[in-house]
């Protein structure tokens, strides 16, 4: 392919550029929403929150993003259909990366609805079918993932209202709350920390060339755990207890000690969001250095180059950095309702659903899970009030940003088709 | 710009601390009736008149956060009470308030004075209504425990004790106003007509501050059971 390698500069440029664009929208806005849950429930502060999601945004791309990378990559198009056409492939990526980014900015400039997750996917799928043809788009696969939009959520839903069930039980409802709190709130933090590890492990570290195996990861997820823990059980042990914030809350000192978990569940839900959303930059820009540095060959086996992960965890952190603080900091006064009691019920359950479907290699919208998982809380009657019009909002996402990034990039896809010739 | 999408949509505003500032304000209100039957006793009419100016006040105040809350109030919310329950609550809050600057205005209008045998009696009647807001005032102070529990557990007990003190407050107002109603009945007929009618009504618009108090912890518990 004459193209590819006459411009493979110019494509490699082009994917970087798209590709950071795309994880600064992730991070300016996606990012952003997630950690403003921690805000609000000021288990964090701004500058403490942006830390956070720097580190764990980035260590979940990195450990655990593999799977679904590979699937933006590879698993939505038929790659033995487009072997024959690699340029097509690559205009594609490119098209759709744009596509994403733009829609991304658009919407969210006006507060539309939007998940970069859907906005990914209905690029790639949208530049496939006009662009190549029905048959390049792998339907199945497609089911599949659409199917995981409507469980995720509900799944998140039924395990954050178990997880705050369990809360009211074993700590708010007792005559001494705040010592059944110092007494599990530990274990809710070893679950996290044991969850996060084993899902890890499992599923993420075969990408960084690390073999465990089940067995051994699930010693060492409890290592983790326990780890976590002793860190954690150390802060609980230094809360200031005021009997005077008591009186006019009873749960004031309480909620101190659920502040502590929910710093940890803030870093999983970073981790799983990293795990899962990063993918939806870095993997056609891994599609396109697949297909430059092979030649023109659409890649059977490549393996990820790490620039490509660093641009994307780069992108997110600048993303969040330069406007992403304001989308936190209006968030997060907006969702004061939020303790942190129900805040990780609602982030653990989030985290995990999405740390698992990372590693089925499935890309869902972590917002959405996250409003699942709220939701599940609200059902447990733990939230004063929850506006149910946010479920027409995240249909209204379905409907609006998969046609409108699947338009948008065929749009870019026949302007750089024309561009470069094909 | 809207900032946020979802995470912030999905959080409407919590009708918990504007009903129990709405409370607090109406008790405020309510309890004004003590000074204002001490200077009607005293005939002491530059204070009834600065008492039930302040009643009046008081009472505008919280018509304004009723409004304001029942507009905060659109039916897609999703509360761990039910919005009908919460509106009745809030009312019967409205009603204390409403009845207390009623109270005020026929004392103030009428330049009302008490018999002399009913002082004493009078006094402590009000003060047990005033005693029954501030109990349902208590009990509208638990709400947000309420929620941060999921209305179970322990919390149900602490509000049911509340609910069940406030009851027997109500019945102590109910024998003070039928002990008060029958010593006038022995003087009546030594009294101007007139008069006699607007004591009895101000005795009924009195109780009814109890009576309405109770009506706020009666609706409380409707949220309990379910």
């Amino acid at each position: 392919m004459e193209i590819i390698t006459e411009y493979s500069t110019t494509f490699l440029i082009l994917a970087g550029v798209f590709g950071l664009f795309m994880a600064w929208g992730i991070g300016a806005n996606d990012v952003a929403n997630a950690m403003a849950t921690s805000v609000g429930s000021k288990a964090l502060t701004i500058k403490q929150a942006i830390i956070v999601a720097a580190i764990f945004e980035f260590a979940g791309a990195v450990l655990a993003g593999g799977q679904v990378t590979k699937t933006i990559r590879k698993g939505i198009i038929d790659a033995d259909i487009m072997s024959g056409s690699p340029d097509l492939l690559l205009y594609g990526m490119l098209a759709s990366l744009l596509a994403a980014g733009l829609w991304l900015l658009i919407a969210s400039r006006n507060g539309w609805p939007v998940s970069t997750t859907h906005s990914i996917v209905g690029a790639i799928v949208g530049f496939a079918m006009v662009g190549i043809g029905m048959e390049a788009v792998k339907w199945d696969k497609i089911g599949f993932i659409v199917a995981s939009w409507v469980i995720s959520p509900l799944m998140a839903g039924t395990m954050s209202f178990m997880i705050f069930r369990s809360v009211q039980k074993l700590i708010l409802n007792r005559s001494e709350p705040l010592k059944q709190a110092k007494r599990y709130v530990p274990v809710y933090i070893f679950l996290t920390g044991f969850m996060i590890s084993l899902v890890t492990m499992i599923k993420g570290l075969k990408h960084v060339g690390l073999e465990i195996s089940a067995g051994e990861s699930y010693v060492y997820a409890v290592v983790a755990g326990l780890v976590i823990m002793g860190i954690g059980q150390y802060f609980i042990s230094r809360i200031e207890i005021d009997p005077k914030a008591d009186r006019y809350f009873h749960y004031a000192n309480v909620e101190k000690v659920f502040g502590v978990l929910m710093i940890v569940t803030a870093c999983a839900m970073a981790f799983a969001h990293g795990s899962n959303d990063v993918a939806n930059a870095i993997g056609p820009v891994a599609a396109v250095v697949g297909i430059v540095s092979s030649g023109g060959e659409v890649a059977a086996k490549s393996t990820l180059p790490i620039w490509v992960l660093l641009l994307g965890g780069g992108g997110i952190v600048m993303g969040l950095m330069m406007y992403g603080r304001k989308v936190i900091a209006t968030v997060g006064k907006q969702i004061t309702e939020l303790t942190p009691s129900r805040g990780f019920a609602a982030e653990l359950a989030a985290a995990t659903t999405v740390v698992v479907a990372s590693g089925t290699g499935i890309p869902v919208s972590t917002t959405h899970v996250l409003v699942g998982a709220v939701l599940g809380v609200g059902l447990a009657r733990g939230m004063a009030a929850l506006n149910l019009n946010v479920i027409r909002n995240i249909f209204m996402s379905w409907v609006i940003t998969l046609p409108a990034g699947a338009l948008l990039s065929i749009m870019f896809f026949f302007m750089l088709k024309g561009i470069f010739g094909g | 710009m809207p900032v946020g999408g979802y995470m912030s949509g999905i959080f409407g505003s919590s009708p918990v601390d504007p009903m129990q500032e709405h409370m607090a304000k109406v008790y405020a209100c309510a309890s004004k009736l003590v000074p204002l039957f001490n200077a009607v006793i005293n005939e002491d009419w530059e204070t009834v008149e600065k008492t039930q100016r302040k009643i009046s006040r008081l009472e505008e105040e919280a018509d304004v956060l009723k409004k304001a809350l029942r507009l905060n109030l659109p039916k897609g919310l999703f509360m761990p009470m039910s919005r009908q329950d919460l509106l009745e609550v809030l009312l019967s809050q409205d009603k204390i308030a409403n009845k207390s600057k009623d109270i005020a205005g026929i004392i103030v209008g009428r330049h009302m004075t008490l018999p002399d045998v009913i002082h004493e009696d009078y006094i402590r009647f009000v003060q047990r209504c005033v005693d029954a807001c501030k109990q349902a005032k208590k009990a509208i102070n638990e709400l947000d425990e309420l929620v941060e529990t999921g209305f179970s557990g322990q919390e149900i007990q602490i509000v049911t004790k509340m609910l069940t003190k406030l009851d027997e407050i109500e019945s102590d107002t109910d024998h003070l106003q039928s002990g008060i109603r029958h010593q006038i009945f022995a003087i009546e007929k030594d009294l101007p007509p007139v008069d006699v009618m607007f004591l009895y009504k101000i005795i009924e618009a009195t109780g009814d501050v109890a009576d309405y108090s109770q009506r706020v912890g009666s609706r409380l518990q409707l949220m309990l059971a379910r």
